[in-house]
């Protein structure tokens, strides 16, 4: 189980929500600060590499759209924020919740109320995937052959 | 040498509001400066710069640096708030090589690289080389400095606060190797000026 008030599980969490749950979750936060942009929200593409099988060279998949902000509010914490996709709403509502999660103030709430829940959500998303790939699985096997 | 350092954000400032128009006006200032030298290119709406170098000079790297163009700034900028605003903002990278860098920026013009350490660019591609980026004390349109060459119809003047005689021997071994050879910008809080290596600077006596 790893910790989710570690920074980089939160925006892994964070990232891989659906956009509705977490904008749901953020109008729970009460005191959202005033912020500014260190650069505002971009979208680019991003090249994902990867290897099949063990003695693989990588290679290029394929890109992937991504959008990224970072924000600064203002007590001076910085937060960052990338999604996939173009959603630029999203990835303020991210940066925002990365700065308040780095405040002493702000964390306990944003943990209970928005990153917690997203990834209770995110678990049984898991879950519920795993099951319905579950249900067409296929076991193969071989019979003895009797050659011995 | 490659510098992997964490990038700092806490004391960021914020670069160009509008980038993709901003940037394009830089860009533009800076095709002015050097297809004109000796003319003075003043810009506008410069965001702030971190401590340690110019409005201008700073956008100008904004516009112009990105992940291809190692930059190389001095010792005390690099590890600084100026080297990690430039490596959050154009996603370059900081080289401590100067024959690696494709910008270089000198703390001063007393302070200039040797021309022997900087990328002279290539016979088949002369544009393979190094730009400096220099921020000095003052520009002005009249001055000590005589300008000939391309993009000048007579002859044009300039005056650099801090132009020394070992400036002019650089710019005149800099001719010397045209094709090859590095392109100097200088700025002076907003505004810039072009010295290409096409110049030919004489020095009122």
């Amino acid at each position: 189980m790893t910790d989710i008030a570690d920074r980089r599980t939160a925006l892994g969490i964070l990232a891989r929500s659906p956009a509705g749950l977490l904008a749901e979750r953020m109008a729970r936060i009460e005191t959202v600060p005033a912020y500014t942009w260190l650069r505002k929200p971009e979208t680019g593409t991003l090249m994902l590499r990867g290897r099949i099988g063990g003695d693989g060279e990588l290679f290029n998949v394929g890109e992937a759209t991504l959008t990224r902000c970072t924000l600064r509010t203002d007590d001076g914490t910085v937060g960052v924020g990338t999604v996939l996709g173009r959603n630029a709403a999203k990835a303020e509502q991210v940066a925002l919740c990365d700065a308040l999660l780095q405040r002493p103030a702000t964390a306990a709430s944003v943990l209970s109320e928005v990153i917690g829940p997203l990834a209770e959500a995110e678990y049984e998303r898991q879950a519920r995937e795993a099951a319905e790939v579950a249900a067409s699985r296929v076991d193969f096997f071989t019979l003895v052959r009797g050659e011995d | 040498m490659h510098l992997v350092r964490e990038l700092d954000l806490s004391r960021l400032q914020p670069g160009f509001a509008e980038p993709v128009g901003d940037a394009q006006r830089c860009f533009r200032g800076v095709l002015d400066a050097l297809a004109h030298p000796g003319t003075i290119v003043e810009l506008a709406d410069l965001p702030a710069p971190p401590p340690g170098l110019g409005a201008a000079q700073s956008a100008l790297l904004l516009a112009l640096a990105d992940q291809d163009t190692p930059v190389w700034l001095p010792p005390g900028l690099r590890d600084a708030e100026a080297g990690h605003y430039l490596r959050f903002h154009c996603g370059c990278r900081l080289t401590a090589s100067l024959a690696d860098a494709h910008f270089v920026v000198p703390a001063s013009l007393a302070a200039l690289p040797a021309l022997d350490d900087l990328r002279p660019g290539e016979p088949e591609f002369p544009d393979r080389s190094a730009t400096l980026v220099v921020e000095v004390a003052g520009l002005a349109t009249v001055g000590a400095l005589r300008l000939r060459g391309p993009g000048i119809e007579t002859e044009a003047g300039l005056s650099v606060a801090g132009w020394t005689a070992d400036c002019t021997a650089f710019l005149r071994e800099n001719r010397r190797r045209f094709p090859l050879g590095v392109d100097l910008l200088l700025t002076c809080g907003a505004s810039l000026a072009g010295l290409p290596r096409t110049v030919r600077v004489d020095r009122e006596a």
